[in-house]
């Protein structure tokens, strides 16, 4: 049995979790988690737990990665090693690194950098368990933390994966569609705008299911964006 | 004249229709960063926005005012950013044989040179002077561009803090700690019979008793949570 084989939607269009194609799994958010932090964010999306927090801006160190026009963002997206079944070993590894690099360069299209030349603003994403998509959630939970720390940004971001299962074009992947569906589409959205700062695709998809996924990410990110406001003006979402 | 309205300049409010233009009305709504918050035309940027292809955007979350024709934020949290002119409280946090390097609550650390210091000391006799550690009510001399800033003791009432104690608040909370030309402050000072002085960084030193730097402590508190708490559904 390979990929593609694993039967993960039914004729009716129903996944193994029952939503249909275009569902999101449900999210909470809740702000201030991290009271020593500048801003912080919890953020619960199905099983997926993130916690991002924000420190700064503060002087850089050290002195060499000073931009003396801008402040620059150090961005650290880490696992726990309990966050799933198998041990993560801790620290960093390539595919931290990886994460935490797009992570970094899709905030720093909305961030306004340039108000805080030569410091240093530190965002921690901290994964506490691990379903699918943590990149997304990650993303989206630091620029939630961002504006909670009341650093100034054009924009939130918002990211949302879609991908392929069974030849359907179906949204916000669970584990087992990650693991056995035949591509991922994450994209990282600025709402207001509908411009794109964030895109990787793993696996192939048709010109069609590309723009079915674009879609969907789209649609979904604009709800998002909703929840994440909703929490930023009162402290949590849902109530 | 009992009971009659007399037009003074503390009375003479839009509210009261004594004076000021009818569109001086105040608009107060929650907003997060990105949210469009209407048309340029006719309006001018306070803090916390920008105009984007000829629409206002937020660039905070916060309370958004409209004051007359101008829109501005009232952020939420922020960091402090010193201006020349600022009374800051600091902390030193190192020094040289002719510099202190003092914490003011600033993304960068301010520097006092000697010649701007409490009194004359001999070359690297800085620690005698100023240990490491100690705090000191100074104000923010010049601030470059790249926001490095230089602080000096030299000025009525600058000083090291010897005694009392330091509280923290958000630096926007301090026009609510001191209120309308003070009233609030003022007030504040004789309940608690304490010297208070409201550095412009959020921090204040208290100087008096017990019971009163705790009557001061809780205000700071109720002042905090007061500026947290949120209406369901996000209006105040």
């Amino acid at each position: 049995m390979g990929y593609g084989d694993v039967q993960m939607i039914d004729a009716n269009g129903i996944r193994n979790d029952g939503r249909k194609a275009g569902d999101v799994r449900p999210i909470s958010i809740e702000l201030g988690v991290v009271p020593v932090a500048d801003g912080s964010c919890r953020m619960r999306w199905g099983t997926n737990e993130v916690i991002a927090a924000i420190y700064g801006p503060m002087e850089a160190h050290p002195r060499k990665i000073q931009r003396q026009d801008r402040a620059v963002l150090d961005v650290r997206y880490n696992m726990a090693p309990f966050s799933t079944s198998d041990r993560i070993r801790p620290g960093f590894n390539r595919r931290s690194r990886e994460i935490s690099k797009v992570t970094a360069e899709a905030l720093e299209s909305v961030v306004m950098l340039e108000l805080y030349p030569r410091s240093k603003i530190r965002v921690e994403i901290e994964i506490i368990c691990a379903e699918a998509g943590t990149r997304c959630v990650g993303l989206t939970a630091a620029s939630v933390a961002l504006a909670h720390a009341g650093i100034p940004m054009t924009d939130l971001v918002v990211s949302v994966a879609s991908g392929k299962i069974n030849d359907v074009v179906v949204c916000d992947l669970n584990k087992a569609e990650d693991n056995y569906g035949e591509a991922d589409l994450p994209m990282g959205i600025l709402p207001n705008s509908g411009e794109l700062v964030f895109l990787q695709m793993d696996g192939d998809l048709s010109p069609e299911e590309f723009q079915e996924a674009w879609d969907y990410n789209m649609n979904a990110a604009m709800v998002i964006h909703e929840y994440c406001v909703e929490a930023l003006k009162t402290g949590r979402y849902p109530q | 004249m009992k009971g009659v309205l007399v037009a003074r300049l503390d009375n003479m409010t839009v509210k009261k229709n004594a004076a000021g233009p009818q569109d001086n009305q105040r608009v107060t709504r929650l907003v997060a960063p990105g949210e469009d918050l209407g048309s340029i035309e006719g309006h001018e940027l306070g803090h916390g926005v920008i105009a984007i292809d000829g629409r206002i955007r937020a660039t905070k979350n916060g309370r958004m005012n409209v004051n007359g024709n101008t829109i501005s934020i009232e952020p939420r949290r922020t960091a402090y950013v010193p201006r020349p002119g600022d009374l800051v409280i600091g902390y030193i946090e190192g020094c040289t044989n002719n510099i202190w390097f003092v914490d003011i609550g600033a993304p960068f650390n301010a520097i006092l040179p000697m010649s701007l210091g409490p009194s004359k000391a001999d070359f690297g006799g800085t620690r005698s002077v100023i240990d490491i550690g100690e705090a000191i009510l100074c104000r923010v001399q010049e601030v470059e561009e790249t926001h490095s800033s230089v602080v000096t003791m030299k000025g009525m009432g600058l000083r090291k803090i010897r005694s009392g104690a330091i509280e923290n608040i958000d630096p926007h909370l301090l026009g609510r700690l001191i209120g309308k030309q003070g009233k609030a402050l003022r007030q504040l000072k004789e309940d608690s019979e304490c010297r208070v002085i409201v550095g412009d960084n959020g921090r204040l030193w208290i100087d008096g008793d017990f019971n009163g730097t705790s009557e001061v402590r809780n205000r700071l508190r109720s002042l905090s949570a007061e500026a947290k708490a949120i209406a369901p559904g996000g209006v105040v």
